[in-house]
């Protein structure tokens, strides 16, 4: 056991001396934390919107002033014709073209439907799909505003029916990304961290030549491997605590749950996170390609865990993929208990399954690890 | 002559692929002696050595290190050994207090004896000063006297070096070899690696590798005399051009 | 110019004896764009949810059977009391709780009016959002349909065109930020490491005293990333294309010179990194959190640059790779020629200078020091 000692004591010093290294493990996760947060978001405010008024009736005004009231929208542009307003769309100075041909307030008071036109950009499909519902949403209260005047209600018509939908949303009412996205790139922070560092190191050690006089001592391989998991594994730990102090301090996220919690689902998700970038370090035979299978490797977990977009709407072969995802699992966890305050019998699952792949991934790292060529 | 061989290798072979790297190479070393392995670059000796180390497999042959058969009992040699790579593999960003402690850490020596050795060994090399110096500020003759000294620190039995001299003056490598009389007469095995000729002359015994073989096994005296040359650089030279 | 073909082959070499590092150049924009085209959606499919239902009767069972049957939802579990919605909640996997009022078609029919909550988990807002206007909209639809005899008097019926993406396909907003993306990390990541490597390995020494000039040396380290990068953004187009079916409006040849541009702006700036560390493990890292991190989170690429606050747009404007999916979704999306990308590759242009004469100042600094 002193073994393992010594090989985290020198591994300690080496990060300490790393005059580049420091700043970075502390100022990254600052950075990091102010801007992607407010980065990372998908609402929608202030859709550019250019208004092409072929009417010029006192409805189109008190429609398009609608629009301009609304906080979603932003009237930019207003235009003559279609073909001027479609360039603005070209030039992607405009997101939506908000078109009212003639005759549309004779029309309506005719008791004919009046039509109007909505040019939506829909390069971004869910954008696009989400202006026509906030769009639509708008044009549905001008109707009731425009009915209310005008209801009569005659013997021989029935009376429309109207369900009243409110809704409630729990845990974050504000629908406050923030809130969201302060867990998940707490998580994204910790495995960067881990998984370049962890993967980094072994390898470094096989291209400077050290490894062949402590391959040539009677040291134990688990014991190698786990003198390497330690110090970055409490590094991370105290990442993670950093960042959290930071998250409450600065974006006053919620913490429901228990911290402890979150601590040991931690430790356990670093020691797979860890191990990952151990066993990879195994693989490679230079710094380069170590990184770039890291790189490579969390690329491809971060994406399909659930940090920027939902698990469930995730085709069923990715689902299964995601039962071998660590990151998918400790997202998960961050989230349920830090903002809903699940407990342990509800995340009991998810840490078997970390230490599942954790103790899998370690094993292969020793396996792989060769002391003698 | 109280001779038991430490080292017996017999018919040891490496392949890489259809490259034969060491063909057939028997030797033994006694204890206690200093046994040259000369030749020129990619004559083998290294590869050869990393074998006897226990850091590469060898493709067939008997070798025996320390009483333990290299197949079965490859972890058990490691205790009883030392080794200095060409790269002298001491941690750039640690000092030299640190080097030595961690690497006798990992031998498993206590707390308390590292302390105590490592300043006897810091007075005899006359290094105290530079104790807390970080060894990418050294320059490489100290490297080398320190790397050396950290691969005989547990007291080994045998202490492998390779080419541990390259890239030094005369008189740094003359000090070195002193280094090497200390440790032989101390009761260590010195099995050392060199193409420096003149080195040769300092071991008790040499073997010559040319191409993967072994040409010849002897005292360097013997061979002068044999090969009816003034000196190991011209008993190589008469032997790889033959 | 002999000596400098030879050393550029030796550079090729490098690369192409790197096998594994080939493998994940190659590999990766193809794991992307499967990733990003057929994986990574904010859509919404098969969502959990639970009904409390206090009325039972066949107006909510009719209401939940069409919110079942649109496809985004499915029904997992019915509970009966308001304590189990925090519990089904901790839980984790019901998203949303539709909550029927008791005698709801009485009601209805007597009163013209009736109450549906919805409770969402909005841990995960963006979903949350979605699940409730989609849940609205079927509402919505259930009651236009019953209410087909009523007399609505004022009805603005919109006609939408959804312009340049009819289909509202996900993956044309990925394909130019995979390959921003992934130009970025091999022009500038692989550059900036392997000038590193060469200090770190020593061997750079020797490069600057042999008869290379250093501007030489350079060019030669960086030409076949050059290449490599090409062929990267060439596979990410032609998959885009050909599986995902992504247009390609505006002209290839246009396109491929703004790639050029882009590669040399990468290029230069992995350049700079490496003139400020002789470290391969500090160049990953600064690459790593000054480019890579930026161009997924700051260009545009996922989250779009107008809905952020504005410290953030503003450094935004400094990231090429914001200009160059801007540039990228112009021509092939829309078709536009030149006349309409002009600015932007001009801003890439002057990027590109700013940095190279940046990097070539600092590197003769260190020349010299």
């Amino acid at each position: 056991m002193k073994t393992i000692f010594y090989i985290i004591q020198k591994e300690f010093i080496q990060v300490s001396r790393n005059r580049m290294m420091l700043p970075i493990i502390f100022v990254v996760p600052i950075v990091q934390l102010l801007i992607l947060v407010h980065a990372a978001t998908f609402e929608m405010k202030q859709i550019k919107m250019c208004v092409v008024d072929n009417d010029f009736s006192a409805t189109s005004r008190k429609l398009i002033s609608k629009f301009s009231g609304s906080p979603f929208f932003r009237i930019k542009y207003s235009s003559f014709s279609y073909s001027e307003a479609e360039k603005f769309l070209q030039k992607g100075k405009a997101d939506v073209i908000l078109q009212v041909p003639p005759h549309f307030e004779k029309n309506l008071n005719t008791n004919n439907p009046g039509k109007v036109m909505l040019s939506i950009n829909a390069i971004n499909g869910v954008a696009a799909g989400l202006i026509y519902a906030y769009s639509g949403q708008i044009i549905n209260d001008f109707n009731k505003d425009m009915s209310s005047g005008k209801i009569q209600i005659a013997e021989n018509h029935t009376r429309p029916e109207t369900i009243n939908i409110t809704y409630t949303h729990w845990y974050n009412p504000q629908l406050n990304y923030k809130t969201f996205m302060v867990p998940g790139i707490l998580v994204l922070l910790v495995t960067l961290i881990g998984l370049f560092l962890a993967g980094m190191n072994i390898v470094r050690e096989k291209e400077i030549g050290t490894i062949e006089q402590i391959n040539v001592t009677p040291i134990k391989k688990y014991q190698f491997i786990a003198g390497k998991l330690v110090p970055f594994w409490i590094i991370a730990l105290f990442e993670l605590a950093f960042g959290l102090s930071l998250g409450k301090l600065l974006f006053n996220i919620p913490m429901l749950g228990s911290l402890w919690l979150v601590f040991l689902a931690a430790a356990i998700y670093l020691i797979a996170v860890l191990g990952m970038g151990l066993f990879i370090s195994t693989l490679a035979n230079t710094q380069q390609q170590a990184m770039f299978l890291s790189f490579f490797f969390m690329i491809v977990f971060l994406l399909m865990s659930g940090l920027f977009t939902s698990v469930e709407s995730m085709p069923q072969w990715a689902q299964y993929f995601n039962k071998i995802n660590p990151i998918a699992y400790f997202i998960r966890i961050m989230r349920m208990v830090l903002l809903k305050g699940s407990g342990f019998s509800d995340i009991r699952i998810e840490l078997l399954s970390l230490a599942a792949i954790g103790s899998a991934v370690l094993a292969m790292a020793v396996r792989r690890y060769r002391k003698v060529a | 002559m109280q001779s038991e061989s430490i080292i017996d290798v017999k018919n040891l072979v490496k392949k890489f692929g259809s490259f034969v790297a060491n063909d057939n190479l028997t030797f033994e070393v006694k204890k206690g002696e200093i046994f040259g392995f000369l030749g020129t670059n990619g004559a083998g000796k290294t590869t050869a050595i990393r074998i006897l180390c226990g850091l590469s497999y060898p493709t067939s042959g008997e070798v025996n290190i320390a009483g333990y058969d290299i197949y079965k009992d490859r972890e058990k040699i490691k205790k009883s050994i030392g080794y200095m790579s060409q790269k002298f593999s001491l941690y750039e960003d640690l000092t030299v207090y640190e080097n030595i402690r961690f690497y006798a850490g990992i031998y498993g020596i206590d707390k308390k004896s590292i302390k105590s050795r490592t300043d006897e060994l810091l007075e005899k090399l006359n290094m105290i000063d530079i104790r807390n110096k970080l060894i990418k500020d050294l320059p490489l003759g100290w490297r080398q006297k320190i790397a050396f000294s950290v691969a005989i620190f547990h007291h080994p039995a045998i202490v492998f070096l390779d080419e541990p001299t390259g890239g030094v003056d005369p008189i740094t490598r003359r000090q070195f070899w002193e280094l090497i009389y200390q440790a032989a007469h101390d009761g260590i095995t010195v099995f050392v690696t060199t193409h420096y000729m003149d080195e040769a002359e300092y071991c008790q015994r040499v073997a010559i590798m040319t191409e993967g073989k072994i040409a010849v096994t002897d005292a360097p005296l013997n061979l002068i005399k044999k090969y009816a040359v003034n000196n190991m650089d011209e008993v190589f030279l008469k032997i790889a051009r033959a | 110019m002999k000596r400098f073909i030879g050393f550029v082959r030796k550079e090729f070499y490098h690369i192409i004896r790197d096998w594994r590092t080939l493998i994940i150049l190659f590999g990766m924009p193809v794991i992307q764009l499967i990733l990003f085209g057929y994986v990574i959606t904010n859509e919404i499919k098969d969502v959990k949810i639970a009904v409390f239902d206090q009325s039972k009767d066949e107006t909510t069972l009719r209401l939940i059977n069409k919110i079942t049957a649109s496809g985004y939802f499915k029904l997992t579990e019915n509970i009966n009391s308001y304590d189990e919605i925090e519990q089904i909640f901790k839980k984790g996997f019901v998203k949303q709780v539709v909550v029927f009022e008791p005698d709801f078609a009485k009601k209805l029919k007597k009163e013209g009016k009736a109450s549906i909550q919805l409770l969402t988990d909005a841990s995960e807002p963006n979903t949350a959002n979605l699940v409730v206007n989609y849940t609205s909209g079927i509402i919505s639809g259930f009651m236009a349909e019953e209410n087909k005899l009523a007399d609505i008097p004022v009805k603005i019926i919109p006609e939408v065109r959804m312009l340049y993406n009819p289909e509202l396909k996900g993956v044309f907003m990925f394909v130019p930020g995979i390959m921003a993306m992934l130009l970025m990390l091999v022009s500038a990541i692989m550059t900036s490491i392997s000038i590193t490597r060469e200090k770190e390995l020593g061997t750079m020494e020797v490069l600057l005293v042999s008869p290379l000039k250093p501007v030489q040396i350079i060019f030669g380290k960086v030409a076949p990333y050059v290449l490599l990068a090409f062929i990267d953004a060439i596979i990410i187009i032609a998959i885009g294309h050909f599986v995902f079916k992504m247009p390609v409006l505006g002209s290839v040849s246009l396109l491929m010179l703004e790639a050029l541009i882009f590669i040399t702006v990468a290029l230069s700036l992995g350049i700079l990194i490496s003139t400020v560390t002789n470290s391969q493990q500090v160049a990953m890292m600064l690459s790593m959190v000054a480019l890579m991190l930026p161009t997924i989170l700051l260009s545009g690429f996922i989250f779009p640059i107008e809905n952020m606050p504005w410290p953030l747009q503003a450094l935004c404007q400094i990231m090429p790779p914001k200009y160059f999916i801007i540039i990228i979704k112009s021509i092939m999306l829309k078709g536009n020629g030149f006349l309409y990308v002009w600015k932007e590759t001009l801003i890439l242009l002057a990027m590109a200078a700013f940095f190279i004469l940046l990097s070539v100042k600092k590197f003769k600094v260190r020349l010299e020091a």
